[in-house]
């Protein structure tokens, strides 16, 4: 139990942040209103957990436009991968260990 | 970490992934009655026009003072057309609406909008091989090439669909596929053209469709 404890990564607690990170990592980028639809939040919510993961570096944001509208988008980095395998591969574990 | 909460966490990502990647409104329904018109279109032509006229005999030419050729004359032959067309016209404007309205249905009722990343996604994979396809029909149609319509219909469609398919459930990139085996045997067997064009449009949207609903609309319904 202790061993897989120490690798749970402590951006991912809340639920939210792992699944902004879950989407990032299933594609090449999202845009910010996608995202807030799809985890059905509101926007000062997500804001604040995307510039969580932003902090770690797990995250990069582009800032563009689309025609005039500004578009917010991110994607996820190479650090930020590795961090959420590992914290998957941790979940693995507890679980292996809960059943054995 | 409670048992529970491990498995909902999992549980959460699975979901999340899955849903951010793939567009899951389509509607199984929409495709079932796309299949139903286009079965009545085939149905239509079928009756209309001589037997197998478009796919047969129609780029043959015929000596006009024979009664074969009052029958395939080029002044009918460009009625055919005509009629031909507004009947695709139909089935396929009736198919879009049909499948927009269900899928927009489907989409509020599972708290998502029709217009995502995914359905961006999903239509930008599948437009390339359309739009092609589309092309190359009208230019084969302007040609006189009226043989080898039904069999380009059915081979860009299903490439359209393979192509767009990672974007949406499993099952119709298999649809895709199937139609472009059918898209084949219709180029390998001239004069069949409607009667597959009826088999890739009809029974396999059908089929599918119903697939799709059992698999995927009923659940979501019941939720």
């Amino acid at each position: 139990m202790k061993i897989a404890l120490t690798d749970f990564d402590k951006a991912f607690e809340n639920r939210i942040r792992l699944q902004i990170m879950s989407v990032l990592v299933a594609n090449e980028s999202y845009d910010f209103n996608s995202l807030k639809e799809l985890l059905a939040v509101t926007d000062g919510n997500l804001a604040s957990h995307l510039k969580a993961l932003e902090k770690e570096e797990y995250i990069i944001m582009t800032k563009s436009f689309l025609g005039r509208k500004p578009n917010t988008s991110y994607r996820a980095s190479a650090k930020g991968i590795t961090a959420f395998k590992k914290h998957l591969e941790a979940l693995e574990k507890l679980i292996k260990q809960q059943k054995g | 970490m409670e048992d529970k909460d491990l498995y909902d966490e999992i549980n959460s990502i699975k979901k999340i992934m899955e849903r951010s990647t793939k567009f899951i409104s389509l509607s199984g329904l929409s495709g079932i009655l796309a299949g139903v018109y286009a079965l009545v279109g085939a149905g239509l032509t079928y009756n209309i026009l001589p037997p197998f006229a478009i796919t047969r005999y129609s780029n043959v030419e015929v000596d006009r003072n024979s009664s074969v050729g009052l029958f395939y004359g080029s002044a009918y032959k460009y009625n055919y057309i005509e009629i031909l067309f507004f009947i695709a016209s139909a089935v396929l404007i009736l198919s879009i609406g049909t499948g927009i309205w269900l899928t927009a249905r489907k989409a509020a009722r599972n708290g998502q909008t029709v217009w995502n990343q995914s359905s961006r996604a999903l239509l930008k994979n599948g437009i390339l091989p359309l739009l092609a396809g589309g092309a190359f029909i009208l230019i084969l149609l302007s040609n006189g090439y009226y043989h080898i319509v039904a069999p380009a219909c059915l081979i860009f469609y299903g490439l359209a669909l393979t192509a767009a398919s990672q974007y949406t459930y499993g099952d119709v990139k298999w649809l895709g596929i199937t139609e472009i085996i059918l898209g084949l045997l219709a180029m390998l067997l001239p004069g069949f053209g409607l009667l597959f064009w009826a088999l890739g449009f009809g029974v396999m949207h059908i089929l599918y469709g119903s697939i799709m609903y059992f698999k995927y609309d009923r659940e979501n319904s019941a939720d």
